[in-house]
């Protein structure tokens, strides 16, 4: 079973197709919806992370391009600018999956990936704008 | 066995010194005792990096032709305080920009201001100046726009009133509903979380507790280069509660530095934003302890372990000036990333940085084994708890 977390980017026009549903019922994957938003313009952003068979996460892929959605890799978009976080921890407390975490006894942040949802709770107390997402 | 400044700076100067940091003195006197290691040890550096609202710069920008006695001056959109002679200014770190729509879409994000502009002057970018003038014979010019960068200035001096607190409050959150957005960070309701603010074992005025050897002329690391203390920082507080070891419960002393801004770097001074509240100075600072005895020593050998903060509640306690706190938690504690209030587990969160503080230390400690740093005499001392002195709140006499 294979596994990725992407970000689907809903061009103007599309939100009215029930892409999920799709993946779920055509392509036998588990989509779960970190989170999703439509923009004034009525384009939408969704992150997601897809499990299922290797195989049939690729059809998936497939299908969603097939409708005009792109799609990038979540870590793609999150960006933990180690020039500029001045390791004061102050994200860490507030990240609900610890992909921003402390290394003790030397007090560094330390960011994985990985295990990034992309909820941007980090962003607002990050005093240093150390931590960029884009989508 | 005493030593004086004058010996250590001796040995500084013929590169034969033992300087360690405040974190490696602690196991260091742990194995050999005080004795023995204030007879190996000359110098011990310490280390602080967090945001330092009280600071600014005063610059010089060199005189315009035809001349301006300046009235107003901007810095990137953001008010300088130019009461002063014709071309001199000071921008101040949490001065906003005019137009900074502050907290009126609340919390605001405070992007920019004053300790972006340093920032940004330290970095070497362009910053674009405005300034208006009345006008006068001498200085008939009204109005002057350029870029100017920090080269081009004649003197550009950090000085800041208050920095490096000697200690600071944990902050928490009792309400029961709202976020709170505070100068400590993000505060969750129910005391969800709890931020503090120190570097504890490698922070200056908790290594000289009583500030024996630090005093009015102590040359420090200040933000990347060489600066001084000019004064007792404003607000310093000496007479509060001590532990045995000396060191305060709740935050006492603090220090005026200033330094030149050419030297500095922006690796050591930062622009912070800090959401719904507004923007501040990420400064750091080092200053070294001169090993004048085991007392001194003794001193600098405190850990995280024997450190505590009090946990202040900032829905209610702190904006109305309500005394008293919820406890208080060690630096070791806080920094292993969870303390107990009220049986409650509640994760902590610092704002100073402890890595930055360890790099600070190093730093100054190779600057002075390769003899680049000598240590300063103290030309007066600071207030010491015997002084009594207390941090006075406001006295209002209602204007009728």
């Amino acid at each position: 079973m294979a596994s990725e977390k992407l970000v689907l980017n809903f061009p103007r026009g599309i939100v009215r197709e029930p892409v999920v549903y799709r993946l779920v019922k055509d392509y036998d994957l588990r989509v779960n919806i970190m989170r999703a938003s439509i923009s004034p313009d009525e384009a939408g952003h969704m992150v997601v992370e897809i499990s299922g068979d290797k195989r049939k996460l690729e059809a998936g892929r497939k299908y969603i391009e097939s409708v005009g959605v792109t799609w990038q890799p979540l870590s793609k978009d999150v960006h933990w600018r180690q020039d500029r976080c001045v390791h004061c921890t102050a994200c860490v407390s507030v990240c609900p999956t610890s992909a921003l975490s402390v290394k003790r006894p030397e007090m560094v942040v330390q960011f994985d990936e990985d295990k990034c949802i992309g909820c941007e709770l980090c962003i607002p107390v990050c005093g240093y704008a150390a931590v960029e997402i884009q989508f | 066995m005493a030593k004086t400044i004058r010996e250590i700076n001796e040995k500084i100067r013929k590169g034969q010194a033992v300087v360690v940091d405040a974190e490696e003195i602690i196991d260091l006197v742990a194995q050999k005792g005080a004795k023995k290691a204030a007879a190996e040890v000359d110098v011990v550096t310490t280390g602080t990096f967090g945001p330092m609202c009280s600071s600014g710069a005063f610059l010089n920008s060199g005189h315009t032709k035809p001349r301006a006695k300046f009235s107003k001056v901007w810095l990137n959109d953001v008010n300088a305080y130019a009461g002063l002679a014709a071309v001199d200014f000071y921008i101040g770190a949490t001065e906003l920009p005019d137009k900074d729509p502050d907290n009126s879409v609340f919390p605001g994000r405070f992007v920019y201001g004053g300790a972006h502009v340093i920032e940004d002057l330290v970095a070497g970018k362009e910053v674009e100046f405005k300034a208006t003038a009345y006008g006068t014979d001498c200085y008939p010019r009204k109005e002057v726009r350029s870029w100017i960068t920090l080269a081009n200035l004649n003197q550009a001096v950090l000085t800041n009133p208050r920095n490096a607190y000697q200690n600071y409050n944990v902050a928490v959150n009792r309400d029961g509903k709202r976020v709170i957005y505070t100068y400590m960070g993000v505060l969750q309701p129910g005391i969800a979380n709890a931020n503090y603010c120190s570097a504890g074992q490698l922070s200056p005025l908790l290594n000289d507790p009583l500030y024996r050897t630090i005093g009015i002329g102590t040359r420090i690391f200040l933000g990347g280069g060489v600066g001084y203390v000019w004064w007792e920082g404003t607000q310093h507080a000496p007479a509060v509660q001590r532990l045995p070891n000396g060191a305060p419960q709740v935050p006492a002393g603090t220090l005026a530095v200033c330094g030149d801004l050419k030297q500095m770097n922006t690796q050591w001074l930062r622009g912070v934003s800090l959401v719904g509240y507004g923007v501040s100075l990420g400064v750091g600072i080092g200053i070294p302890m001169p090993v004048l005895d085991e007392d001194v020593i003794k001193h600098c050998a405190v850990s995280d372990a024997d450190l505590v903060a009090p946990i202040v509640d900032y829905s209610t306690d702190y904006p109305n000036c309500i005394p008293g706190n919820l406890g208080y938690v060690s630096y070791k504690e806080l920094k292993s990333g969870s303390i107990t209030i009220n049986g409650k587990k509640v994760p902590t969160a610092g704002l100073s940085s402890y890595k930055k503080a360890k790099e600070i230390a190093t730093i100054l400690k190779e600057w002075i084994r390769k003899g680049e740093f000598l240590l300063s005499e103290p030309v007066a001392s600071i207030p010491t708890p015997e002084s009594g002195q207390k941090c006075k709140p406001f006295v209002e006499k209602p204007i009728l």
